[in-house]
């Protein structure tokens, strides 16, 4: 198969797979093993554009011409592809964990949740590949209702509740902020393609570049960048699997990786080092950085602490894109793939704790890693990867962001990433500490009825922390990828 | 035949409503209709492909040339509006036939078919015509059959609200003549084309100033634009679900066309927006529009009288795009027409459907529609989306060029005001998904799926959104050129 064929299968495949999925509803077993079927296929098909891409061919594919000048279109790129490999795989992962969880924790209407799971994972390949920034807003939308009806899985008053924050915050992001943007680099640059180098030098005055860039950070809701974060912490009443794929990986990933992408291929690094507004939003990243990591030490109940967890490791990546140079590129796109294998680890382990137990707080979380051994020591490894230490893949990320930083001069931003970390490293370690040697909680449950979970989901978290430790003896093939983004 | 295409666009369905009438068995008059309306389409499409392969065409009724004859003027602009007239007809009456044995008695059936044809050439005449008084006399035509269809709603509110569209719409009716009353004093013709040479001439005389604000006044009553739309709402709201359908789609966007005549090709872009600064009014009542109406959209209880709310915000758009006097913007108005014709049938029509399982369209009858009608409530939920302007749906389309034609001269604010508007769609249309998904079924659970015959006309229009939304080449390209011809620019 030539590699532009691959490009649209990875993102017909996923529908493919919703299809059987909805076809196959009354077999449940049959239509888990379609999900996964699809799954490994997608991988498979993504992993087949990784030589031509890395050989530096940029396999594209024109869909329809919309209307004259805006095409919808896909073309594989370092970038989208490192997004679409992470994504790829950790789908076949959750879904082995969803099987354990949904069937565990007896949840209803499961053809539903799988069928829009397969759903989403289409729009976020679809945005990974995306050839312009037309094709990236309409897949980011559609991300956005695919997943709906997942976080409002349960229909009770709460989830209807969390639904209208969620919908709220990113459709108003996006249209009001980013469709501005898209449409606003349509009327200076005459094209919304993505090109090496960028397509607005020399279109605008600075000033007009910097209110663009300002509108397509705080547009792109999904990189949850404070004062427009409050969707993800609501998005949390979410299954766990649903938490863990989509709110710590595609959704969010999605969006930071838009921004990446608007910074590379639609600014240039090299605007966007000259811009006024530039320092200033890398600012509010970092401020998004510390808030959100004091919230999360408030947080008892563990998905939400996570969530916060999330919000800040985010404008990590953002950061990351504003500091406008190679290292930062690199660090921050290193992070996508980093932050999310340890992120889903963590989750995968709230999940596990939540079907083995019913408990969602850590504060009556004492006392369950003796009876949980597997779950809590992935939890750990997990924790480790965030906070950025090793023998964790996120040691690396947050190295070249580091790096960057002092490249950019900003010391004091190096300053910000350090007492992140540190803070990081209190809020999380503070659960597998507790579970480990604390004492059972009160009223609880006598500890020999509680055992791990299922053991498609307590496989999954160990397939996801191992993968963790891989990353951080083996980090050269990601950062190879993403280095290609950003040649010397 | 072919050079006939502009005439029979309009003599064969005014010959086959009285026919209507005359067969007076309720099957057989709505076959005499669907018929017409299939005959209208065919005819429309014949002349748009014509225009755009060809060229504009001229036929002069009676063989007497004009300024003495009657002209029949079709370009790329009525071309345009014929096929969305007649495609909108062509849908909704196959859909008519279940829908409206169940709304209205057996015995009027002939009538309420006579009166929807007729509506439909007055609609299809007024653009298909190239004289002024012409005009006139198919706007009385399609206005008095309209008010005729909206009293028949099953609802005794519906006598009201059509008396209040009788009211406002004659008045709109005398303005419109009394300012083309005017210009033939002035003038001493009727044709288009010539008084478009003769009117700059007498720019100066005060009378042609007076005639073009009674003739600007007049349309914009038949448009429904922000303040002048008071009897829209009840009207939409209580007429009978086929003609709510069919009116919403096709009545406020020939007025739409009627001012972008005379705006554009019978006064001229130079004396409208450069002497009578025309869009010094039309902009800001436009964008008053978008925000004022969304927002008492999402008040509404009763989900045809939101959306007619919704419509009034929605003509703000494209007089909007109108008002901007360039290409683009001229362009997402025309665009919008077409686009808005097959949201708001899509949504409408819908709303049919639930009528004729539920008998009711508050948005607390809507409860639990998701499990019980689901194909009616996809219906909808896309049809939303598009209104909202989701990409690959045609509300997208429009909000695109819109946006692009403020941000061209750096109107940002406008820009800005086009997307709230957007935003608030999502609330008032949100409002409705959410009752239908999360609310468990009321009643005995007799509610069922609505007939085929309701709901595949009505994905026809579904499907279309996403059609349009996907490839809008043909569509965007039309109105492109559209809006060349009306400016008067090079293509």
């Amino acid at each position: 198969m030539t590699p532009s064929v691959l490009v649209g299968l990875a993102v017909a495949l996923p529908l493919v797979g919703a299809g059987l999925v909805l076809a196959l509803g009354k077999w449940p077993n049959a239509r888990e093993g379609a999900t996964l079927v699809t799954g490994v296929a997608l991988f498979a098909t993504v992993m087949g554009l990784l030589g031509p891409v890395r050989s530096g061919l940029r396999p594209s594919l024109t869909l329809v011409e919309v209307v004259p000048g805006l095409k919808l279109g896909f073309q594989a790129e370092p970038l989208g592809l490192l997004f679409a490999l992470v994504a790829s795989f950790l789908w076949v992962v959750t879904s082995l964990y969803s099987i354990g969880y949904m069937r565990g924790h007896h949840e209803e209407h499961q053809t539903r949740f799988y069928a829009f799971f397969a759903f989403s994972i289409a729009s976020a390949m679809g945005v990974a590949f995306s050839a312009n920034l037309f094709t990236l807003f309409a897949f980011y939308e559609a991300l956005t209702l695919c997943t709906f009806p997942l976080v409002t899985h349960h229909g009770t008053e709460e989830a209807r509740k969390a639904g209208r924050v969620y919908l709220g915050i990113l459709l108003t992001t996006s249209v009001a902020f980013q469709l501005l943007a898209i449409i606003w680099t349509w009327q200076l640059a005459g094209t919304l393609d993505f090109r090496p180098g960028g397509i607005l030098a020399g279109t605008a005055s600075k000033g007009v570049l910097s209110v663009l860039l300002a509108l397509f950070v705080f547009g792109v809701g999904k990189a949850a960048v404070m004062p427009f974060h409050r969707w993800l912490p609501a998005a949390m009443v979410a299954p766990t699997p649903v938490s863990a794929l989509l709110h710590a990986v595609a959704v969010v990933k999605a969006g930071v990786f838009t921004i990446l992408k608007v910074s590379v291929y639609v600014f240039g690094l090299d605007v966007l080092g000259t811009l006024a507004a530039t320092p200033w939003l890398a600012w509010a990243a970092a401020a998004t950085i510390i808030l959100a990591s004091l919230v999360a030490f408030t947080k008892d109940n563990l998905k939400a602490r996570l969530a916060y967890s999330t919000i800040s490791q985010l404008s990590y990546i953002v950061l990351g894109a504003l500091l406008a140079n190679r290292w930062g590129i690199i660090g921050g796109g290193m992070h996508i793939a980093m932050h999310a294998f340890g992120k889903i680890t963590l989750f995968f382990g709230a999940g596990a704790v939540l079907v083995a137990t019913h408990e969602t707080e850590i504060s009556r979380m004492h006392g369950l890693g003796r009876t949980m051994p597997i779950t809590f020591g992935a939890f750990f490894v997990g924790a480790l990867s965030i906070v950025g230490v090793p023998p964790a893949g996120g040691a690396w990320s947050k190295w070249f962001l580091g790096l960057g930083t002092l490249e950019a001069g900003q010391i004091w931003l190096l300053a910000v990433l350090m007492l992140s970390s540190l803070l990081t490293l209190v809020y999380l370690l503070e659960v597998p500490a507790r579970a480990f040697f604390g004492k059972p909680a009160e009223g609880r449950a006598p500890v020999e009825g509680i055992h791990e979970a299922p053991w498609p989901s307590v496989l999954a978290l160990t397939i996801t922390a191992v993968a963790t430790v891989i990353l951080f003896v083996h980090p050269g093939p990601v950062f190879d990828l993403v280095s290609l983004v950003v040649p010397k | 035949m072919s050079q006939h295409l502009p005439v029979l666009q309009v003599v064969v369905p005014l010959l086959a409503a009285p026919l209507a009438a005359l067969v007076r068995r309720p099957r057989l008059s709505w076959l005499v209709a669907f018929l017409a309306a299939l005959w209208a389409f065919g005819v429309a499409v014949a002349l748009l492909h014509h225009v755009l392969s060809v060229g504009p065409i001229s036929y002069h009724i009676g063989d007497w040339a004009p300024p003495w004859g009657i002209e029949y003027r079709v370009d790329q602009v009525n071309a345009f509006v014929l096929l969305i007239v007649s495609g909108i007809a062509a849908v909704v009456l196959p859909y008519a036939r279940a829908s409206v044995e169940w709304e209205i008695e057996n015995e009027r059936i002939p009538l309420f078919y006579t009166a929807l044809i007729l509506c439909m050439t007055g609609l299809l005449g007024i653009s298909v015509t190239g004289d002024v008084f012409n005009v006139f006399v198919f706007l009385e035509i399609s206005s008095l059959s309209a008010y005729a269809l909206i009293a028949m709603g099953q609802d005794r509110r519906a006598l009201t609200a059509a008396y209040q569209y009788l009211i406002m719409g004659s008045v709109g009716a005398t303005f419109i003549v009394i300012g083309i009353g005017l210009m033939y004093v002035m003038t001493g013709t009727l044709n288009m084309a010539d008084l478009a040479q003769r009117l700059p001439a007498m720019e100066a005389n005060r009378t042609i100033p007076v005639a073009f604000a009674f003739l600007t006044v007049g349309i914009s009553l038949k448009l429904a634009l922000f303040p002048l739309h008071l009897w829209l709402p009840n009207a939409y709201a209580y007429a009978p679900s086929t003609v709510t359908s069919f009116i919403a789609s096709t009545a406020t966007k020939v007025a739409v066309y009627m001012l972008l005549r005379f705006v554009f090709t019978v006064f001229g872009a130079a004396f409208s927006f450069d002497v009578m600064n025309i869009d010094r009014i039309l902009t800001p009542l436009a964008l008053a529009a978008i925000v004022f109406m969304s927002l008492s959209a999402i008040y509404q209880p009763n989900v045809k009288r939101l959306l007619a709310y919704s419509s009034v915000a929605q003509i703000g758009y494209m007089v909007l795009g109108i008002s901007l006097a360039s290409v683009f913007g001229v362009a997402a108005g025309i665009l919008h027409l077409f686009n808005h014709a097959l949201i708001k049938g899509a949504l409408f029509m819908a709303m049919g459907c639930v009528m004729y399982r539920v008998g009711s369209v508050r948005i607390e009858a809507m409860a639990g529609l998701g499990r019980t009608m689901p194909f009616t409530m996809a219906a909808f939920v896309i049809g939303g989306l598009s209104l909202i302007g989701v990409p690959l749906t045609v509300g997208f389309i429009s909000k695109l060029y819109l946006v692009r034609a403020a941000l061209e001269q750096g109107m940002w604010p406008v820009a800005v005001l086009v997307l709230v508007g957007s935003l608030l769609a999502v609330i008032y249309v949100w409002k409705v998904v959410e009752v239908a998904y999360f609310r468990q079924p009321i009643g005995d659970g007799s509610i069922r799926e609505a007939p085929l015959s309701l709901l595949l006309p009505t994905w026809v229009l579904v499907l279309a959104n996403i059609w349009f939304g996907v490839d809008a080449k043909l569509t965007a390209g039309v109105a492109i050129r559209a809006a060349q011809t009306l400016l008067g620019v090079g293509s």
